[in-house]
């Protein structure tokens, strides 16, 4: 039972942590911090809401997951933008090359996705154990080279229409609907009412629970995934336990990257091609998320969604007029900020728990030989 | 002479060990002063409470005759301790000049480093302790025992009169000892007072005028360097009143488990580590290694484990050459390891218990497979360890940070020896345990022993090491040196040995000899 409550005491306080701060912030600028979160949590109660909130948790939680798997082994993987957006032209090209039946277009299209951010990412692997490379460092380059290199020049070069650069022939070829993730509006409507104002639910939001429940099997159950983890946990007892290092940078990297292809899917899904402005930001905000759900599969689930419900609450904000939008973006700052204090706090104080707890238990079984 | 440093019962204590326990040490002005003992007697841990890094429990500290309380190490050096690491903390592309003032610049009004000044100051130092070495040279081009140098002017630069030395000669060859202990004596002949840790117990002869001996956090003997031998000092570092682990009739086998051909590894530097070493191993033998800390057994371990790569020679396993076998092969094919440092490469002290006994053999049964892991098969070979080795925990949930260092290392010996071995590593597995874990674990191994397994055996507990071994091996400098049988040594032979104070003439030390199984002893 104190187990439990030590366990849920970081994130409310983070939470609690976080309400003060900003409501202290909006104040500061003026508004009334009751009516912004009313607005913000009316406009959410909406099922449209509900449905962009998903839309953007979607790609959020995936960048997460492929953050967390190098964080898992103390990789920093910052690349994870250069990855997704690298990947998701050259996905988006690729689609647009052929026609073929559906079920074999669209994993055509994902398994290209994951093959080009996983390679991509996979470079700073081999750098890092070939060189000795930062991986940090060495993604951050990788970053700038495709987004201001490579991804502007194949833009370029695959433009669908070579005379036009109007903004709406702008762009790579559009892939048939055969490579198209269907939306999922169907399913959710089996639960509630019809979604109205032509909303579409994306279909990725089961891939990304698949690649959540992927993340949390592998880390649990499969032997790569122990040994990823004990990698992070100590290098050195994995290294004289017969799990080579320089490998498992490789694999790892390239799994992270491979996850990191997913990301642009979901806004592929709906523009049918690269567009000439991609989203772009989601790797880091995927960074952000990883580190509020502490690498851990469900519990990003629950961090995406927040990041989500900030991100979708600027808008509303911005409509009502309660706050500026830009308050999200303080929000979604201070708690992570929150979280980071509030677990390094409950993180120790938990080791000391666990300590007394142990000697308390041993102290109880054999008084004598509690010490040995 | 009046003493310059007084510690009185210092005590530190670290969860689950006493790293000091009521400890005392007089220090007289202009004095060379050694400390010895084994690793993990406390010499580093009451270094750095003189040197401020932290702070005894208890005591009392005096600097000069006044109560001193060091928070951090610039209270230490305010009082004039400087303290020189074993691992130098230089600059590879400044130069000698600029890595003494670091940190300490003279600075001009604007903020500009005044190097005029520093290097009339540097070469003042330089002058009035007899070190000489050129301000304006870089520190990438020197020597290993230049660049201690430098790191010894940097303390005095700061005004120093008491130095530290952990480990001086550590990292140095043997003409680089004699210069060391040059400067050392110039230092003295300048006024200041030196403090070193070391084991080498032939270099402590040669150089100290005192010696302070540690063990197990406690000191058992302070003297006068006048008249003490080597045998002497090594009989009080490593005691002789434990319950020696005698060693039943012998079940050495004709079947040879490990053999090592002129087995060489290098260091970074391309320096031997481990010279042209031979060895054979056969099934329900204990090999042991006897040496001064550093003298290559580590690196010898890791080579047959291969986390270090053998750069001459060939490891074969039961007539296996493993010689380029990954660490995951070499596992899978029988080899188990105790670690010197359980929780550097032995444990993952914030998982739980029952995931830290599949590491190292999360392959096999009953722990995983190629793909996948087994959390009931491991979980409950983890409650047949905890039953077998009684590691005293509440359940295998808890993490293993949790444990006390005993029972993480019965934990890590349950793991090895549950996995059916064929040839055990075993790495000082019973430093830092109390008595009763200890016992236990030479129980283990002495049952895996019987049941045929073969033992190459590390430690410094030279006791443990002539109860538990059917053959003692001393290695010196990465050489085998000497070959003893365990019957005929005492632990004052061994330290003769272990120093290089005796030698034996082994009949081809150098020469290739695969078979060296029959024991040429030589006790004396």
């Amino acid at each position: 039972m104190r187990k439990i409550l030590l366990a849920a005491a970081a994130p409310v306080g983070a939470f609690i942590l976080t309400l003060i701060i900003s409501s202290i912030t909006l104040w500061a600028f003026g508004s009334n911090p009751f009516s912004a979160y009313g607005d913000m949590l009316g406009h959410a109660a909406k099922l449209e809401t509900q449905v962009d909130i998903l839309n953007r948790a979607t790609p959020l939680y995936l960048s997460a997951v492929a953050a967390a798997i190098g964080f898992r082994m103390n990789l920093f993987n910052i690349g994870v933008e250069g990855q997704y957006l690298f990947a998701y032209l050259i996905a988006a090209q690729v689609g647009s090359m052929f026609a073929l039946p559906q079920l074999l277009h669209i994993p055509l299209i994902m398994i290209t996705a994951m093959a080009v951010g996983g390679a991509y990412a996979g470079i700073a692997g081999v750098l890092k154990v070939t060189r000795g490379v930062n991986e940090v460092i060495s993604t951050i380059m990788l970053n700038a080279i495709a987004i201001s290199g490579v991804i502007a020049w194949l833009q370029q070069s695959w433009q669908s229409d070579q005379d036009q650069f109007t903004s709406t022939t702008l762009g790579t070829d559009p892939i048939d609907d055969s490579g198209l993730f269907p939306d999922i509006n169907g399913l959710l409507e089996i639960f509630t009412r019809d979604i109205a104002q032509g909303k579409q639910l994306t279909g990725l939001l089961l891939v990304a629970v698949a690649v959540g429940l992927g993340y949390h099997f592998l880390l649990t159950r499969m032997r790569f995934g122990f040994d990823l983890r004990a990698s992070g946990l100590n290098p050195f007892a994995a290294r004289a336990g017969g799990i080579p290092p320089k490998r498992m940078v490789v694999a790892a990297m390239f799994l992270s990257g491979a996850i990191a292809g997913l990301i642009g899917m979901v806004e592929l899904a709906d523009t049918a091609k690269f567009p000439p402005d991609p989203i772009k930001g989601l790797g880091f905000a995927g960074i952000a998320v990883a580190l509020l759900g502490r690498n851990n599969p469900f519990a990003m689930v629950l961090s995406a969604l927040l990041f989500a419900f900030l991100d979708v609450s600027a808008g509303i904000l911005q409509n009502t007029q309660a706050a500026t939008k830009e308050i999200v973006n303080i929000m979604q700052g201070i708690v992570l900020l929150a979280a980071v204090i509030a677990y390094g706090v409950s993180k120790r104080v938990q080791e000391r728990e666990e300590a007394r707890f142990t000697a308390e238990a041993l102290a109880e079984i054999d008084p004598i030989g509690a010490d040995s | 002479m009046s003493a310059v440093i007084e510690l009185t019962g210092i005590t530190k204590r670290f969860p689950g060990v006493i790293a000091n326990d009521n400890v005392n040490l007089v220090v007289e002005r202009g004095e060379i002063h050694a400390i010895c003992g084994e690793n993990g007697a406390g010499k580093s841990t009451l270094m750095k409470i003189l040197y401020g890094m932290q702070q005894a429990d208890e005591g009392t500290m005096k600097v000069d005759g006044e109560v001193v309380a060091f928070n951090s190490p610039t209270d230490a050096i305010d009082a004039g301790i400087g303290m020189v690491h074993q691992h130098f903390m230089l600059a590879d592309q400044l130069t000698v000049l600029e890595n003494v003032v670091l940190g300490a610049e003279p600075v001009r009004a604007g903020g500009a480093i005044n190097f005029k000044e520093a290097k009339a100051h540097l070469s003042a130092v330089g002058a009035d302790y007899g070190l000489t070495i050129d301000p304006d040279d870089m520190v990438e081009t020197l020597e290993v025992g230049e660049r201690q140098r430098v790191e010894i002017i940097k303390v005095l630069y700061r005004g120093a009169q008491i130095l530290i030395l952990d480990e001086p000669t550590a990292v140095l060859v043997p003409q680089e000892v004699e210069a060391l202990f040059e400067n050392m004596r110039e230092l003295k002949a300048g006024g200041a007072t030196i403090l070193f840790i070391d084991h080498k117990l032939d270099e402590v002869l040669e150089i100290s005028d005192s010696i302070t001996i540690l063990r197990q956090g406690k000191t058992v003997a302070s003297m006068k360097n006048d008249g003490v031998t080597a045998s002497d000092l090594a009989e009080l570092m490593v005691g002789s009143e434990l319950p020696s682990p005698e060693t039943a009739e012998s079940t050495v086998t004709d079947h040879v488990a490990l053999s090592l051909r002129d087995v060489t590894v290098v260091d970074d530097d391309d320096r031997s580590v481990v010279e042209n070493i031979n060895l054979t191993i056969h099934k329900g033998e204990i090999l042991g290694i006897a040496g001064v800390e550093g003298n290559g057994q580590a690196e010898l371990v890791d080579a047959i484990i291969g986390t270090a790569s053998v750069s001459k020679g060939v490891v074969e396993l039961l007539g296996t050459d493993i010689t380029s076998m990954s660490v995951r092969k070499r596992r899978e094919s029988g080899i188990a390891y105790v670690p010197e440092d359980r929780h550097r490469e032995g444990l993952m002290l914030e998982a739980p218990l029952w995931e830290n006994a599949a590491l190292g053999h999360q392959t096999q049964k009953p722990y995983g497979s190629r793909w996948f892991m087994n959390r009931a098969g491991t979980r409950a070979q983890t409650e047949l360890i905890r039953e077998q080795f009684d590691v005293r925990t509440p359940n295998v949930d808890v993490s293993a940070h949790a444990l006390s260092g005993g029972n993480q290392q019965k934990l890590i010996i349950g793991r090895e020896l549950t996995s059916a071995p064929s040839l055990l590593l075993a790495a000082h597995p019973t430093r830092g345990i109390d008595v009763g874990a200890q016992a236990a674990v030479w129980e283990q191994i002495r049952n895996a022993r019987k049941a045929g397994l073969a033992t190459l055996l590390i430690s410094a507990d030279l006791d443990e090491l002539i109860g538990l071994s059917d053959t003692i091996v001393v290695m010196l400098r990465g050489r085998m040196v000497a070959r003893l049988s365990p019957s005929e040594v005492t632990p004052r032979d061994l330290g003769a040995y272990m120093t290089g104070a005796a030698t034996q003439d082994t009949s081809s030390p150098d020469t290739s000899s695969p078979d060296t199984s029959s024991p040429d002893t030589a006790g004396r």
